[in-house]
């Protein structure tokens, strides 16, 4: 029989090392991904990820299935996740002036709307596209796109772990495609011929 | 309902997560408003589209360095078995305090109800106590200083009472 997260958690505090291991392998993909979304960077999304999972197992001892296991993992990922970004942010805040160029990526330019996306555009540009676009979201909208696209969770889920009211997350969540469906014109406008005689909304 | 009112309850309606009102809502919207419906349409191919994100996959080594940190997590000690849990602790800590208070108050069934024998021992001695001769020559009584008598209270000035 197959048992739940709750149980397998259940069973980590009761001391069971095994269902801990179980934990570790269904959810370190989905967890490196999140946090890699979330950060930007894959070596400090497996940094965090690996915090996550000491956490989770320090706070064996006091877990109580008062919410889902999901829930409450994703919410210990997104506190350190945003915790990390705004970190990071004011770090390189403190960059002396004089410093060289900041090395990031390079400028990725974004298609216009009017751009049509090339057929033969690599896949492998087209998922960067559509990273980068994510990843320019603002934090509290990127995570909330996450957990709603990614992880398919509940509003009612999604807006405990962002710590806020469902109908503040729905807001929250129609910014954010919308800036998504703006950024990643090429890859969703309707061909013009159907849009022909229609106008913008209200 | 606006295009603006629609736009919360439009994601809703896309994932087919809105109740029965909010769809037929947005649905009576829709039908009547060409521009929403074609930005429903966009977000339904944008979804689509966000399939596309790439995936990544923990490095080898990912699970070994978790099991190594969860290994080098401090183990609870022999005296753990005898504090499993530190809310029990503190409450049986608690009891046991209260306890230690409760039998130290005076004995409360001193002030209750007289025994049998208390009673007795009042009544044997009420004879002696009655009669006066006895009480007479009690030394112990003549060595007890003898109460002041009364002092009348000087009168004030002002208490002067007037019969006019």
């Amino acid at each position: 029989m197959t048992r739940s997260d709750v149980q397998l958690m259940l069973d980590v505090k009761a001391g069971d090392e095994a269902s801990f291991e179980f934990l570790l392998r269904k959810y370190r993909s989905p967890l490196v991904n999140f946090l890699y979304r979330m950060v930007r960077d894959e070596a400090t999304a497996e940094d965090l990820a690996q915090e996550v999972f000491l956490r989770v197992y320090r706070a064996r001892k006091q877990y109580s299935p008062s919410a889902k296991f999901t829930t409450w993992f994703f919410r210990i990922a997104t506190n350190l996740a945003l915790n990390s970004v705004r970190d990071n942010r004011y770090r390189k805040r403190e960059v002396p002036l004089d410093a060289p160029a900041e090395e990031d990526a390079p400028p990725f330019e974004l298609p216009t709307r009017e751009m049509r996306i090339d057929e033969h555009m690599a896949e492998r540009d087209r998922a960067e596209f559509i990273r980068r676009a994510v990843a320019a979201l603002p934090e509290k909208q990127r995570a909330a796109v996450l957990l709603h696209k990614y992880e398919e969770m509940d509003y009612g889920e999604i807006a405990k772990i962002l710590d806020c009211s469902e109908s503040a997350l729905k807001s929250l969540l129609f910014r954010a495609y919308e800036t998504l469906r703006v950024q990643l014109a090429p890859l969703v406008v309707q061909p013009a011929a159907h849009r022909a005689g229609e106008g913008r909304p209200s | 309902m606006k295009c603006e009112d629609i736009s919360n309850e439009l994601i809703a309606y896309l994932d087919r997560r809105a109740n029965s009102a909010e769809r037929r809502a947005v649905e009576d919207h829709l039908a009547g408003c060409a521009a929403c419906r074609e930005r429903a349409e966009e977000f339904r191919a944008l979804w689509g589209a966000l399939d596309g994100m790439p995936v990544i996959e923990p490095s080898p080594g990912f699970d070994a360095r978790v099991r190594q940190r969860v290994t080098a997590e401090p183990r609870p000690g022999w005296f753990a078995w005898l504090v499993p849990q530190p809310r029990l602790a503190f409450s049986l800590a608690m009891l046991l305090a209260l306890g230690v208070w409760m039998a130290r108050l005076p004995n409360r069934a001193g002030y209750g109800a007289p025994t049998e024998q208390e009673d007795f021992n009042a009544i044997k001695d009420l004879g002696v106590l009655e009669n006066y001769e006895v009480l007479m020559k009690f030394d112990a009584l003549s060595e007890l200083p003898a109460a002041p008598a009364p002092q009348p209270v000087p009168r004030q000035q002002g208490d002067q009472i007037t019969n006019d």
